[in-house]
């Protein structure tokens, strides 16, 4: 049975480099030299989740997006 | 029906067909100065066929033959024709865009089809609307191209009579990312032509939220073609991966610098000859446009304009540019100065490609200057990591690729600019065509942290 993973994605228009996202979930995002996010490929796992969510809605901009991953966990 | 509609049969070349194996397809008897008349137009291609689509449910036969046809975009990504078609067909009003709002300062192919050969990528723009339920087709052409705007404007005037659908023009403003389809879509909703966060894609969500279908000016034309001759007669020229002709801007120290069409795998040496041969022995070959890739003059001799060749020197056909760099010209200060004007052309929408594009052309600028310090092959290299696929848009990914193979081709020109500065061949005036460039960002230098 496959568990239905996340995976963060950017909306490099909206972002304006503030860097909340990456204060708030290092596991997955790292900040430039210019402190725009950096977001590691990898799928979030469910214990993640939460955290990953938290980062999203901290961005004043709204760039940061949580979304179903469709490729199986 | 009007008068230039005719059913069309099946994809067996029609009788009265052009032979299959001759060129030119989409230039023949192209006029050198004013642009075809449709009367001319009709003479020369025979009357456009009517697309019968029996009502949604049923795709039109016209999809299924560009599908046989194995036709691909000639806008530069070479997506599937017919795939895009499809996605379109099956939404709700769809919108036909015809995107001749060319903003590669190295091709004129779509220039030269709105000027000249208007009525050709209109029929297209045509069918394909009749292929996908769509009622209206919005002409995009650059402000810059003037005589292109008044060469479609006259040509819709023209046929306004005829046409199966409602047809307008739209000119854009001129820009290397202007013609990227969610920056035409984002123009033609009211908004500045600058790219989009996608998707929703256009063929989802388009022009006034409907799907839209974009294709390039010279896609279109070829489709015009394929309708009236059928897709046996389109793969009589071309490869079987990539059938058909195609238009080449060639430009550089050739004789007759233009756009020429060609069979796709055609020798680079043939079209070079059709140019009237070199003024200059070439050092290397820019294929694919300001988003491509060099290709050194020791290849040059056996390269063959087919992507699937090409793709074995790591470069493309894109949207069908041929540039070539003469011995005489210095590699160094040409990239260094085409670097700057792609980093100007940002949209300074995303801070990767806004920050890194001015880093890495001021890291070329500095190697061109033998200001550089430190090693100026791994600053680029890590600024091409930190740059590529974090834009909106293709055009950061795009200027990396040109960058690194500029270096990897230029590699002894620029490891002796590193290390001795400028050259003598610095101070000679550019070759490589760039559109009168904005101050904007010419003297911009932002420091680059390590």
């Amino acid at each position: 049975m496959s568990h239905s993973s996340h995976k963060l994605r950017l909306n490099p228009i909206a972002c304006e480099a503030h860097g909340m996202c990456a204060e708030l979930f290092p596991e997955r995002i790292s900040l430039d030299e210019w402190g725009y996010p950096v977001i590691a490929g990898e799928p979030i796992s469910p214990s993640l989740l939460s955290h990953a969510r938290r980062a999203a809605q901290a961005c004043p901009t709204f760039a940061l997006l949580v979304e179903k991953d469709k490729a199986p966990a | 029906m009007s008068r230039h509609h005719a059913t069309v049969a099946e994809a067996a070349p029609r009788a009265g067909a052009p032979d299959g194996r001759s060129l030119p397809r989409l230039l023949a008897e192209v006029p050198s100065r004013e642009p075809m008349s449709l009367d001319h137009h009709l003479a020369v291609h025979g009357e456009l066929p009517h697309e019968h689509r029996h009502g949604r449910r049923h795709e039109s036969a016209l999809i299924e033959r560009v599908e046989r046809a194995g036709l691909r975009g000639r806008g530069g990504a070479g997506f599937p024709t017919a795939v895009k078609l499809r996605a379109v067909a099956h939404g709700r009003r769809p919108i036909v865009v015809i995107n001749a709002a060319e903003g590669e300062p190295a091709s004129l192919k779509d220039r030269t089809l709105s000027e000249l050969l208007p009525h050709l990528m209109l029929d297209g723009g045509e069918l394909a609307a009749q292929a996908v339920g769509a009622e209206e087709v919005i002409v995009c052409v650059c402000e810059s191209a003037i005589a292109g705007v008044e060469s479609v404007s006259a040509a819709i005037e023209e046929r306004s009579g005829e046409s199966s659908v409602r047809m307008q023009l739209s000119t854009v403003p001129t820009g290397y990312v202007a013609g990227q389809e969610s920056a035409l879509v984002n123009h033609l909703n009211g908004g500045p032509a600058l790219p989009t966060f996608t998707p929703p894609m256009p063929f989802e969500q388009g022009v006034r939220r409907r799907p839209t279908l974009i294709n390039n000016a010279e896609t279109l034309a070829q489709l015009a073609l394929i309708a009236r001759y059928g897709s046996t007669w389109f793969r009589e020229l071309g490869t079987p991966s990539q059938p058909g002709s195609a238009l080449v801007t060639l430009s550089g120290p050739v004789a007759y610098p233009g756009v020429y069409e060609i069979e796709h795998g055609a020798s680079l040496a043939s079209l070079i000859d059709a140019a009237g041969g070199t003024t200059a022995a070439a050092r290397a070959a820019l294929l694919g446009g300001y988003a491509g890739a060099w290709i050194d003059g020791s290849l040059l001799g056996g390269l063959s304009l087919s992507d699937e060749h090409l793709a074995t020197h790591g470069a493309s056909l894109g949207a069908g540019v041929v540039l070539l760099l003469s011995q005489d010209a210095c590699p160094v200060a040409e990239t260094a100065s085409v670097a700057r004007w792609l980093a100007d052309q940002s949209a300074r929408q995303c801070g990767p490609c806004l920050n890194g594009l001015d880093a890495l052309a001021a890291t070329v600028e500095e190697i061109a200057g033998g200001t550089v310090e430190g090693n100026a092959s791994k600053r680029i290299e890590r600024l091409a990591a930190l740059v590529r696929r974090r834009g909106a848009c293709g055009h950061p990914d795009g200027t990396v690729r040109l960058i690194l193979s500029a270096v990897e081709t230029f590699a002894a020109e620029f490891a002796d600019h590193a290390r001795h500065g400028p050259c003598e061949a610095c101070d000679r005036a550019p070759e490589l065509p760039l559109p009168a460039r904005s101050t904007r960002n010419a003297r911009r230098r932002e420091p680059v942290a390590f």
